[in-house]
């Protein structure tokens, strides 16, 4: 079942076509890799997914709903995390769960005992009452991740969540991203690092606004002849017209 | 123009109780392209603005070209180029305005020295009259470049020039950066992207305020002490933990397409683990010898470190 379907989706500010017209599928339960030079238009594809903005053009539904007439019900159904802002800083850990488990609506009674299985699968219940500005970067992401999945969304979008992380953290990160995946999450993450694409199910590159390729990315180094996926973006991506961001 | 030389000799630096450099000490040579590689928070930016003269550190002292950079940081601020990893140029100026300003400031003209920058300015020159507010963020790392450029520095600091790039303009950059090496500029770059580590003559590897190995590349990669093997199999999740209690593996972690699994010195017959693994339902399984990477490295460094601190908490 798909869980993100676009028809000829479509983003212009003035002349510039952020977005052209992209048609693509994401199924329940898959990690889906979204690959693009900076300026490509991936923030503003993501964007209009999570209902932040209305597309110019085209269609989609996004956990059950359009994305041009119930953005509401598609900002309920799906979680959000940055490498640029995930949590906040002069809240505790706990605190940071507890605000957003409230502002989705997870049930009352529910909330404390969830946090205490989340904090103790990550090994963190002994900073349950630690600032998080204190914590160090690569545990705000576990974190973020955590809380961004808390009132388990149908699709949770992950925007370079793993930059400037070290290398073990970002490998644990990945772990989160499975389990999430094996609970029936769908994952939609997009990164620079380009070993990432390859734990991903499948993955799409987007050049000047449109996606010029998608697929596994097994099957992405086959038909492009590389060794690996890194050769497979500069392939694509050194072609692009638009110069960076 | 010859690059000058870098010293930093056992230096600490604290913030309020954070520690963020702990006695770290090290020898650039003239022209050398030096990389400190490491993840967010491990004392990079720290070190670099003791270098550019804009904190003092605690302890030691570090020194640019035989000068100190706190008693004579007017004269290491002559030789300097620096680049801090967030965007600090003026935003209302243009970007014409902002060379020139640095030209002006550093008592030269941008024709003076525009050789030097040719390359890199060519390519926002189009866009002199924009303000630097305006542009992209591909562009402003170019004008930033040429900036720091613009009064011949003998040595440039570049802190996290690539960071949130994507990886081809960020092999368009390091292409950029051999250029100036030609130049015989010295180059300090600090980056968290381990596949830079190989653009670098030397390279230091940085985690929580310490280096944990400075060398050639080639050296650490050489440095690697156990035997490592690249394992695949179609269920590539449930490999991982598969690998992990395997007796006598060491590490496994993912990279990429295929696993890295580290085995104890001696202890594990590749023939015995594929055995292994096929009794737990994986099929295709490919083990392969491979030679460890600049990332196999550092994060054999650096749990290395952790383990030991970790025995020193549980004392």
């Amino acid at each position: 079942m798909s869980v993100i379907h676009t028809e000829l989706l479509t983003k212009k500010f003035g002349s510039f076509v952020a977005v052209d017209h992209i048609s693509f599928s994401v199924e329940e339960g898959e990690i889906f890799g979204f690959l693009g030079a900076n300026g490509a238009g991936k923030t503003t594809a993501m964007r209009m997914l999570c209902g932040l903005s209305k597309p110019s053009f085209g269609s989609g539904i996004v956990a059950g709903f359009d994305l041009r007439h119930d953005s509401e019900k598609i900002k309920r159904s799906i979680g959000y995390m940055s490498q640029k802002f995930a949590l906040y800083d002069d809240l505790t850990v706990r605190e940071n769960i507890r605000l957003y488990a409230g502002i989705y609506g997870v049930p009352e009674k529910e909330i404390a005992p969830r946090i205490d299985t989340l904090l103790s699968g990550l090994g963190f219940s002994s900073e349950r009452d630690t600032l998080v500005k204190s914590l160090p970067l690569g545990w705000k992401q576990k974190l973020a991740f955590s809380v961004a999945i808390f009132h388990n969304p149908k699709i949770v979008f992950l925007d370079e969540p793993t930059g400037g992380v070290d290398p073990v953290t970002r490998r644990q990160f990945w772990e989160l991203i499975y389990q999430a995946a094996s609970r029936g999450i769908t994952v939609f993450v997009t990164t620079h690092y380009m070993d990432e694409a390859e734990y991903c199910n499948r993955v799409s590159i987007m050049v000047d606004g449109k996606i010029k390729a998608l697929d596994t990315p097994r099957a992405l180094r086959e038909s492009f002849g590389c060794d690996s996926m890194d050769g497979v973006f500069h392939r694509l991506a050194r072609g692009a017209k638009r110069t960076a961001d | 123009m010859s690059g000058a030389t870098v010293s930093v000799w056992n230096v600490s630096r604290s913030y309020e109780k954070a520690r963020a450099l702990s006695d770290v000490s090290l020898e650039v040579s003239g022209g050398e392209l030096f990389g400190i590689i490491g993840p967010d928070g491990a004392g990079k930016t720290t070190l670099f603005r003791i270098l550019a003269t804009l904190l003092v550190p605690d302890a030691g002292s570090a020194m640019l070209d035989g000068l100190d950079t706190v008693n004579d940081y007017r004269a290491v601020r002559d030789r300097i180029g620096y680049m801090p990893g967030k965007f600090s140029l003026y935003q209302d100026l243009t970007v014409e305005e902002n060379l020139s300003f640095f030209a002006t400031v550093f008592g030269t003209t941008i024709e003076e020295n525009y050789h030097l920058i040719a390359d890199i300015y060519r390519q926002i020159e189009p866009f002199k009259k924009r303000r630097a507010g305006a542009l992209s963020g591909g562009m402003k790392q170019k004008l930033a470049l040429s900036c720091a450029l613009i009064h011949k520095p003998r040595v440039l600091l570049l802190d996290e020039p690539t960071t949130g790039v994507d990886p081809v303009s960020r092999r368009e950059f390091w292409d950029m950066l051999a250029k100036l090496k030609a130049e015989g500029i010295t180059i300090l770059v600090a980056t968290p992207y381990m596949d830079e580590a190989e653009r670098c003559d030397r390279i230091a590897l940085m985690q929580n305020g310490s280096f944990l190995t400075i060398d050639t590349p080639a050296g650490i990669r050489a440095s690697f002490d156990l035997p490592l093997y690249a394992v695949r199999s179609d269920s590539m999740f449930s490999l991982l933990a598969d690998v992990r209690s395997f007796p006598g593996v060491e590490s496994c972690y993912a990279f990429g397409d295929s696993h890295h699994a580290a085995f104890e010195n001696g202890c594990v017959d590749p023939a015995t683990l594929a055995a292994h693994l096929a009794g737990k339902g994986h099929t295709n399984v490919e083990i392969k010898k491979i030679d460890a990477g600049i990332e196999d490295c550092f994060m054999r460094f650096s749990t290395r470190g952790v383990s030991e601190e970790r025995k020193g908490e549980n004392r």
